[in-house]
Formats: structure tokens, C-alpha cells, sequence
């Protein structure tokens, strides 16, 4: 416990002095705020309300941020190090592979964590404050998910990126491998599904079938987590005719989520195991 | 009793694809010992002290540190016994070095008491709250010396040292060394300069191609190598042509260069030579004798391939 909590402390440290917190909790405030603001507007004085809006607009923009961020923040952090030279030392000292990858884990964790909660809390507390907003147990349950899920999809692309960096010998491998997991799951899973609906015509693939594709890719149990746990959020995404019909019970979306997160930090931790320095 | 060896490789091998980058290499080391690892770039040393580390998993062969084997799960426990420096050693360049030193000492899990000390001791107690990315590469290469030395290990691997360092300082590194020697500590390190390892190893491990090439103590090693010594001979212009006939005569393996009577001979011929050219009878100017340099030890050995 104590070599994984060095360890994270020096990556909070590291993260935290390099500046890298502030740019990117500075971008995610000043993108919620914009789209908080925006997105609220049109809904003037109808029954919706704007942190409802903001759940909707704020979750598409954590689909394709916060990947981004985490694979950014993780895809070196084992080759990196195997470059410049300081894995070696690390290493030679009695910690475990995997306590690196877990100690690591943690640090970016919190980084991510904090850049999330504090980027999105802010615009949440301005929409919040601006007067339409009232304040519903639904549309603050609504937010608090978005906020957890948030963190959680984080997680799972810092598990991805671990997996990326500790299977390859290069960084300029792990960092077009990276791009790779991110194109995958943020555009081409959705893009290649329609095209593989659109070609079925609803022939073989019925809705449960759909669901299992969906939930395969954890961005979109990400989304469906979101927006169809409300009415409010699910009619204003669009996702209501799916929310009504695909019966995920709320546990099992988060256990899949947290699965996303657990299997490739394990997997990670296997390929490091048996990598010769 | 005797004590277990701190150290100890038996038949190892590490293949890496047809490749044998080490192979059938023995070794032992005991406590107050200082043992070094010689050979060219590629010849192996870093593979193996990686493998001693439990980094590298050996193809074949036994690897013991302390009595346990790298895939003992109480492996860690000799970890926290090692003091390492890398041959390449980096650091995070936005901590300073005290920071740096710190967080090493939480990982090996010593109390990070005597860190002052062990900037002292290395000679960088101005840079200690410096950022570590404003360090020279000498500097660096200090820090990774204060950093293997935090926690007074009982075994200290060393690769290559000196590299990078200033004569001052490298003489101040082999000192660091026999204060830790003193104190008990075994202490291996690898170099290419064997020249630098005189007098100040106890024992040598010549290492070409993955195997292990000669070892012994550094005289040991200067005796079977069989290399050639000289004995150059001045005298004046009357004594030289006496000199001349005399060595033709007796002497198979001498001749002239340069108004100087150069004569080979092997280590073990010495002192008969000397007692010989002293009964000729030629009043002599001057005699110089060279022997072979630990720089020529070393090509003799490596340059013999495999086996002593």
C-alpha cells in the first residue's frame, strides 16, 4: 500500500507542477461553461431544465475529452520511463510491476478526478446559479451520475492507455496506438454500427443484440449510462425510444463501466509483468 | 561458519533469440569484496547485472542473491538490500535532488534520515534543492551514486560508475566505494576501462561475447595473460657494440631501435634476465622497464575468444 501511494503522490506532484492540472481543468471548466451557457438558452422558460440541457450537452463533450485526456496522460507512462531510463531504477527498488501500474493509476486518477469535478462542478454551479435553474433531486442526481461516470470513463481510458504503453517498445508506438484505442471507441465503433445497421435493415439485429453491441464499447455504455437514467435527459438526447426499450439495470451499467476499468488495468499489469527491461 | 556469498551465478545464460547475450557465466561475491565486471559494449555486463536484479529473467542457470532467486517472492526483501546505479541513470528533471533522494528512500523504505549526509558525501550538497533538470551529467551521475547508497545497502551494483565524471570525481567515487567495502557492503561494478580498476578491485571478471573471458585478481590476470614485458637498454657509443654481441649471442628475442637495445620478455623470466644482463659486464646508462598495460590485459583476453 505504502509503494502505491509513493508512487501516486509523485505523479499528483509531478501532474500538478508541470502545470498540466490547471490547462486541463481551465479547458474543461471553460468548455462546460460555453456549453452550459449556450445550450441553456433556448430552453428559456419551457419545462426543461438547463442542468438537464447541460447533462446532455456536457456528457457528448466528455465522450470525446476525457478519452483524450486520460490516453494522453497515461499512453508513456511505462514506455516513457523505459526511455528515459528511469523505469530501470524504479524497479530495481522492492516494488512490485503492478504497484506501479496501480500506483500510477491512482496519481492520474486523482489528477483526472480533480480537472473533472472541478472543470464541470464550475459550470454546474453557474448554471445552477443563473436563476431558470430549479434545483430537482433528478437534475442534481442527473449531475452528480455525470460527474461520477465522468471519472469512471477517465479511468477506463488511463487503463487502456497503461495496457498501450506497457505492450509496446516505443513511444511513438504507443502514442499511434493511443490515437488508434480513441479513434476506435469514440468514432469508428458508432460510425461502423450504423453502417452494419443500416446494411442489416433490421434483419438479424434486433434490439438485444443492439444493446450488447452498445455495451461493448465503453463509451457508449458511458452514454446510455447518462442519458437514459433520466426521462428529462433521455428526451432531450434523443435516447428516449432507446431508454423505454433497452432494460440495462442501472447496476449493471456501472458494474460493466468499473469492468472496463479493472480488466485492462489487469491485463496491463500482466503484459509489464513479463516485460524484459 | 561460513558465510553465504552475497552473490552467487551459477551456468547463466540469457538468450535473447539465437543470440546469447550471456552465457555459462559463474560468480561469486561475499561481503567486504569488490568485484568488477569488464568487457566492451554488448559484451554482456548489463545483462547481467539486470539479471541479478531479478529484471531480467535468465534462459537457463542459476541466479542467487542473498540465498534467494529472483522468482522468490521474498526477492523483494534482498531488493531492499541492493544499492543500484544504472549505467544510464535519469531523473524526473522537475523535482530537485533532495525531493528525488526522498522518494526513492520511501520506495526502499528507510527513513530518508541521512540524506544531507549522503549529498555530502557526493559532493552536491550546494545542488540538493536544485531542480535535478538544471544538473550537469557529472552531477547526475552523483545523484544516482547518493541514491544507490541510501539506506547503507548491504550489496551496492555499480554500472559503470565513472562515466560521465571528471578525474576529481572519480577518484572520489572509488573512495565512496572502500568506505562502503569497510563497512562490509560487497560491492560489483561493471567498467570498459580496466586501466581504471587497478589497485582498487580485488577481483576482475572479463567478460567477451556473453562469456566469461579470464578472471582473477588484476596481477592474476597480468600473469596469464603471458604478455610480453621490455627491458630497453641504453649505453654509451663504446659499451653499445659489446652490448650488441652480447645480446646476439645470448639473447633470441632482442634487437635495436633508435641507439636502444630493446629485449621481450615474459613475466615469469624476469628476474633471471636482469641477473644475466648484470653479469656482461657493460656499464649501463640507463634501463627502463615496461610492462604491459591492463589496457593490453584486456585486448589479450578478449581478443582471445572464449576460455582461460
Amino acid at each position: 500500500m505504502k509503494n502505491i501511494w509513493t508512487i501516486a503522490s509523485k505523479e499528483i506532484r509531478d501532474g500538478s507542477r508541470n502545470r498540466w492540472v490547471i490547462m486541463v481543468t481551465l479547458i474543461m471548466a471553460g468548455l462546460a461553461l460555453i456549453l452550459a451557457l449556450l445550450g441553456s438558452a433556448p430552453t428559456g422558460t419551457t419545462s426543461i431544465n438547463p442542468l438537464a440541457v447541460t447533462v446532455v450537452s456536457l456528457s457528448s463533450l466528455s465522450i470525446f475529452f476525457i478519452p483524450l485526456i486520460a490516453l494522453l496522460l497515461s499512453y508513456d507512462s511505462i514506455v516513457g520511463e523505459a526511455e528515459r531510463g528511469t523505469l530501470l531504477l524504479l524497479l530495481a527498488y522492492p516494488v512490485s510491476r503492478w504497484q506501479v501500474i496501480v500506483g500510477k493509476f491512482c496519481g492520474h486518477l486523482v489528477l483526472l478526478a480533480f480537472a473533472i469535478l472541478i472543470g464541470y462542478g464550475t459550470a454546474g454551479l453557474v448554471i445552477s446559479q443563473t436563476g431558470d435553474a430549479y434545483l430537482t433531486s433528478t437534475t442534481l442526481n442527473s449531475f452528480a451520475r455525470l460527474l461520477g461516470s465522468s471519472v469512471l470513463l477517465g479511468a477506463i481510458f488511463l487503463a487502456l492507455g497503461y495496457l498501450v504503453s506497457a505492450s509496446v517498445a516505443e513511444r511513438g508506438t504507443a502514442a499511434a496506438l493511443a490515437i488508434g484505442v480513441w479513434l476506435l471507441f469514440v468514432l469508428i465503433y458508432d460510425l461502423g454500427m450504423l453502417a452494419v445497421l443500416a446494411a442489416d435493415g433490421g434483419q438479424t439485429i434486433n434490439e438485444q443484440v443492439l444493446t450488447w453491441i452498445l455495451l461493448a464499447n465503453p463509451t457508449d455504455a458511458y452514454r446510455m449510462f447518462n442519458l437514459t437514467g433520466d426521462q428529462q435527459t433521455a428526451l432531450l438526447s434523443g435516447m428516449a425510444g432507446l431508454s423505454a426499450r433497452l432494460q440495462v439495470p442501472e447496476f449493471a451499467l456501472s458494474a460493466l463501466l468499473i469492468g472496463w476499468v479493472l480488466v485492462p488495468l489487469m491485463a496491463a499489469s500482466l503484459v509489464f509483468r513479463r516485460r524484459q527491461l | 561458519m561460513t558465510r553465504q556469498p552475497f552473490i552467487k551465478l551459477s551456468g547463466v545464460t540469457k538468450a535473447y533469440g539465437a543470440e546469447n547475450a550471456v552465457c555459462g557465466v559463474d560468480l561469486e561475491l561475499s561481503h567486504g569484496h569488490c568485484h568488477a565486471l569488464v568487457g566492451h559494449n554488448g559484451a554482456g555486463k548489463s545483462t547481467l547485472l539486470k539479471m541479478i536484479l531479478g529484471l531480467v529473467s535468465a534462459s537457463s542457470g542459476r541466479v542467487q542473491v542473498f540465498g534467494l532467486e529472483p522468482e522468490d517472492r521474498a526477492f523483494v526483501n534482498a531488493r531492499r538490500r541492493i544499492g543500484f546505479l544504472p549505467e544510464q541513470v535519469a531523473f524526473q528533471g522537475a523535482m530537485t535532488g533532495l525531493e528525488t533522494l526522498k522518494f526513492y528512500a520511501r520506495l526502499n523504505g528507510s527513513s530518508g534520515e541521512n540524506l544531507d549526509a549522503l549529498f555530502e558525501l557526493v559532493e552536491l550538497g550546494d545542488a540538493a534543492k536544485k531542480r535535478v533538470g538544471t544538473y550537469s551529467k557529472g552531477m547526475r551521475q552523483r545523484l544516482g551514486l547518493a541514491q544507490a547508497l541510501i539506506g547503507k545497502p548491504d550489496l551496492l551494483i555499480l554500472d559503470e560508475p565513472t562515466s560521465g565524471l571528471d578525474p576529481a570525481s572519480r577518484q572520489n567515487v572509488y573512495r565512496i566505494i572502500d568506505t562502503v567495502k569497510a563497512n562490509g557492503a560487497a560491492v560489483l561494478i561493471s567498467s570498459h576501462a580496466l586501466g581504471e580498476l587497478d589497485n582498487r578491485v580485488d577481483e576482475v571478471t572479463i567478460l567477451d561475447h556473453g562469456r566469461v573471458a579470464a578472471s582473477g585478481t588484476i596481477p592474476a590476470l597480468r600473469k596469464d595473460a603471458g604478455l610480453a614485458s621490455q627491458i630497453r637498454i641504453r649505453a654509451n657509443d663504446k659499451q653499445m657494440p659489446r652490448l650488441a654481441k652480447h645480446l646476439a649471442g645470448e639473447f633470441d628475442r632482442s634487437r635495436f631501435l633508435n641507439g636502444t637495445a630493446i629485449l621481450d620478455y615474459r613475466e615469469n623470466e624476469k628476474m633471471q634476465l636482469l641477473e644475466k644482463l648484470m653479469t656482461l659486464g657493460v656499464t649501463f646508462d640507463n634501463i627502463d622497464i615496461t610492462e604491459p598495460s591492463l589496457e593490453d590485459v584486456f585486448a589479450a583476453f578478449t581478443k582471445r575468444g572464449v576460455g582461460p
